[in-house]
This record gives C-alpha cells, structure tokens and sequence, in this order.
C-alpha cells in the first residue's frame, strides 16, 4: 500500500467516522438549511417522528414571510403580519436554530460554512433553500430596477410585496398594470394568474377605470381554463392576456421609464410594473456544485438525495421533479419523505416508498377558490417521477358558486392547517 | 493505486463503522405512521384534528372514514376536492390512513 492511499484512508476514514462518533454519544445530526415550506416542515416533522435526531435549522431572516397568501396582503386584503411566522415553536420542539446564511456545503467532509458563525457539521443535510431571481435575464432587470419594479417572487422580508402593494396604492384610476410572467419551470405556477385575479379583485373596488395588461412568456398556464372562467365573469374588460405566441414574452425593462419590452419589440408604458422573472435554484445549490445547466438539483426522486451530492437531501423549489410543481404543499410533502430516507438511511434502513401530494388553491375573486390536486410516485430506482393515471385534476368547470365558495373557505384552512405543521 | 480509489476504498470502511455503531446506538425502529397519512395533515390541520369548514379525521369511526373514501373514489359523493385527493391513493393506503387516523384521539 502506498503512503498516499494510506493518508486518504485515514483521512477519509477519520471524515466519515465523526457521525458514527456523535452518535455514539446520543444522536445523529440532522441539519436543515432554510427555514420554508420544505425546511421548517422537515425540521418539525424530524423532530415529531424521529426524537432520536439531534435537529439543526439554519436559516438567515428571523421570521418567515409566506408566498402562499402574499397576493393578498399585495392588495390589502390581509395584513403582512398574519403571513408571518416565528421559529418559536420550533425551538420549542426542540430544533436549535441559528439566524445566520449558509454559504457552501461540502459533502465530502460533511460540513457547510456559514457567514458569520462556526461551521457545522452533519450526518445528513436537508436542503430546502428556496430559489433566486435570474437577474440579467430579461435585460435591464437588475436588483436596482426590483426596486421600481418590483418582482415580490422571494418574500425575504417583505419589501418587495409591500413595495408592489404601495404602488398599486398610489396608482390613479385609469392606470395599466403590467405584469410579466415566467417560463418554465418556475415557482407556484399558479401564483402570477392568482396575482392577477387579486389586483384585479382590487382595482374592480377602487380604480375601476384601470386595466392590467398580463404579457407571459409561455401559451398555457395553471389553471387556465378556470382563471380565465373567473376574470370574465368578475372584471369582464379589466385583464388583457398576452401569451407568447402573441408576442407576450417580456425581454427587455426600462424600469425608470415604465416600460416593458416584448420580444418583437413592442414596448407598453405601464403605471406599475410587476416582473416576475426567469428563476433558478437558490445560490448555495449551485455554490456547492449540486445544480445541472438549468439551474435547478437533480434528485433522487424517492430519497431527495442530489445526483452529485449523497447524503444532502434537497427539496422544495430548488429542485427539479419532472411533472412536479414548485409548490409550498410539494415541499412540505416531500420534506417528511426525504427526513423519513434520512432516518432510514441513517440507520442501514431502505427508504420509504414514497406518495406526494399536492393541492395547490388559488383566490379568483372574493368567496371564489378554485384547485389543482396532484398525487405523484417516484419510480423504484429513484431516477423518474409520474402522476398517479386518472387521480387529481383541477376544480370543475361552470357556473359553481357554491363549489367557488367551499374552495376559498378551503383554502384559508389549508394555509392554517399547512402552517401550523411547520412552526408548531 | 490513484487517490481517487483510495478515498473509495476508505468511505467504504468509514461505512461498515457506521452500520456497526448505529446497531449499537441507535433505539428500536419507530415509524410515524404512514407517510400518506401526513398528506392529509396540510389541509385537516395537526392530528387530523380539522381546520376551519375542513373537517376533523382524528379518532372517527373507522368504517365511517372508509365507506367515505371509498364513495369519493368512486364519485358516488358529492365533493369538492376529495373525489380527486381518494383516486390517488390505493386501497392498502387507504385502509392505512384511516386505521391511522381512527386510532387518534
């Protein structure tokens, strides 16, 4: 044996013994990075399930603002603070969490480096960090023009959603409201066309005058048929639609001069402007080298082990599942299947078979929710990912109210009900 | 032998430590009841125990929970969205869940 393969196999023999040595001691280290819907839902869930799993969370803002629920306070319709959450209850289970960025992984030795504060080390790493804005992709749309134009896709601390709610507010009757939607893949597909239907909710009550011209980069979206079921029979007139195909993909923003810039070169002024850009997976995804040419993580689509990492388990928008959306409901169910592989994995168990679920509600109008439910099974080797045949599907079509009226009623519970399952 | 071998070599003996000490270490296996069942959970609230107009399932009749489930499969209920949630899912995970829920109080 050489002395080189002698030093590695000590040194990695010395790296892959120190999980083995903490749980000598008591527990095995489950470290959470990112306090969302898949972090704090695998935290909470780790610590319900598991006891024996020592649980760390990290995450950089001391409260969660949720996206989920965001188009509303956007209008006025609910206060900021009833969508914001602490880690208290957290903390109360037992989860030890530290305010602070997590900036690299390194899978090898196990460890991530934080900004501020000592590295950590884990057994296992859930990795739940959300996404970033590609700034640069539409051209002129930087961090600087996010602050006339605001994006309000990552919530952070809330300025940007209160920036585009100030907007809306200071905006004479008879204004435009542009927005521009995304390709996919991106997070909520639903989310711009409920944003939509909620600013349109709000200026059908104080600025009926107004119109909101919706450009889109892609034909059909989430929901299409009972969006746009819904836009015409409660703001008929108020929303224009632009899909791609009619030159509706924004390419270019002048931020300064309230102008977005279409593919063909058409460019509409607007009073307030909304843009809600390309996406990727967040930047410590692919700091850390776990992200493919898209920008996104592939997993393992039954453990949420990256394909260039094992042993980080990453969920929630910053991977990417196939048919699967980007959903706060798809990251806290996969978060529990990826903390149960974990556990499993931690013990020289198999990991579950697994079952995601996912219902996505969106607010059409007052007392007027409409659904998409998806039931998904990873395939047994991990590498695919398909919808349950003939499950699932999308509220009805048709004069509903009553069905309309359920659905929002639904809808606020599920935001009780999902929230409750992460922080308490 | 390269360096890169050797690592593989050494993770693989890292790993027998491991599978050794956790069988030493670590407590009896303890599920979280099944895992279809935390589906269920993001809408019917913590413990099943329900949420505003969604219903609770904890601690129901389990009979009760079963013939429901088996109506809204076969969309002889009427439904909002469990229709589309119940033909997801198949009957073991059905008959699992409400074993699972009937058993809570």
């Amino acid at each position: 044996m050489t002395t080189l393969l002698r030093r590695s196999l000590f040194t990695a023999s010395a790296i892959l013994c120190a999980p083995a040595l903490s749980r000598a001691q008591g527990q095995a280290r489950l470290l959470v990075i990112g306090g969302g819907f898949g972090g704090a839902s695998a935290a909470s869930f780790a610590r319900r399930s598991y006891p024996w799993l020592d649980v760390t969370l990290v995450e950089p803002q001391p409260r969660f603002i949720t996206c989920p629920y965001g188009n509303l306070v956007i209008v006025s319709e609910k206060p900021i603070e009833e969508i914001t959450h602490g880690y208290d209850g957290l903390r109360a289970r037992g989860v030890r969490v530290i305010q602070d960025w997590a900036e690299e992984i390194d899978p090898i030795a196990r460890r991530v480096r934080l900004r501020e504060g000592d590295a950590l080390l884990y057994d296992r790493l859930i990795l739940s960090p959300g996404i970033a804005i590609r700034f640069g992709a539409i051209e002129g749309y930087d961090e600087v023009a996010a602050g006339v134009m605001p994006h309000a896709w990552t919530a952070g601390d809330g300025a940007q959603m209160l920036l585009l709610r100030r907007q809306l507010e200071a905006m004479p009757d008879g204004g435009v409201v542009g927005l521009a939607s995304p390709p996919n893949p991106f997070r909520c597909p639903p989310g711009p066309y409920e944003r939509i239907s909620m600013i349109a909710h709000y200026l059908k009550r104080h600025k009926p005058r107004s119109k909101i011209l919706a450009l889109d980069a892609k034909d059909v979206f989430s929901k299409q048929a009972l969006f746009q079921d819904g836009w015409s029979a409660l703001y008929p007139g108020m929303i224009e639609w632009v899909p791609l195909a009619g030159d509706g993909r924004v390419v270019r923003v002048d931020a300064r001069e309230g102008v977005l810039e279409t593919e063909f070169g058409t460019r509409h002024r607007v009073h307030v402007g909304n843009v809600i850009p390309p996406q990727s997976a967040a930047r410590i995804a692919s700091a850390s080298g776990l992200t493919d040419r898209t920008g996104w993580v592939p997993v393992n689509t039954r453990t949420f082990e990256a394909q260039a990492a094992p042993g980080v388990h990453v969920i929630g928008d910053a991977n990417t599942l196939g048919p699967m959306p980007k959903s706060g409901f798809v990251a806290n169910s996969t978060a529990k299947q990826a903390v149960a592989s974990a556990a499993a994995l931690l013990r020289g168990e198999t990991a579950p078979e697994g079952v995601y679920f996912n219902t996505c509600y969106s607010h059409v109008g007052a007392e007027f929710g409409i659904s998409v439910v998806n039931i998904f099974r990873p395939s047994a080797d991990g590498m695919g990912i398909t919808e349950v045949p003939n499950s699932g599907g999308v509220s009805p079509r048709g004069d509903l109210p009553e069905q309309r009226r359920l659905e929002a009623g639904y809808a606020d519970a599920w935001y009780t009900s999902i929230t409750a399952d992460m922080f308490r | 032998m390269s360096r890169r071998h050797g690592l593989v070599l050494g993770r693989g003996i890292g790993l027998a430590f491991v599978a050794i000490s956790i069988a030493l270490t670590a407590p009896a296996r303890s599920q979280p009841g099944p895992l279809a069942a935390q589906g269920c959970l993001g809408c019917h609230g913590p413990n099943g125990a329900g949420s505003g107009g969604i219903p609770g399932l904890a601690g129901r009749d389990p009979s009760e929970l079963a013939t429901a489930m088996a109506a809204f499969r076969a969309n002889d209920r009427p439904a909002t969205i469990m229709n589309r949630v119940a033909r997801g899912y198949t009957e073991a995970e059905i008959a699992a869940v409400v074993a699972y829920f009937a058993g809570m109080q």
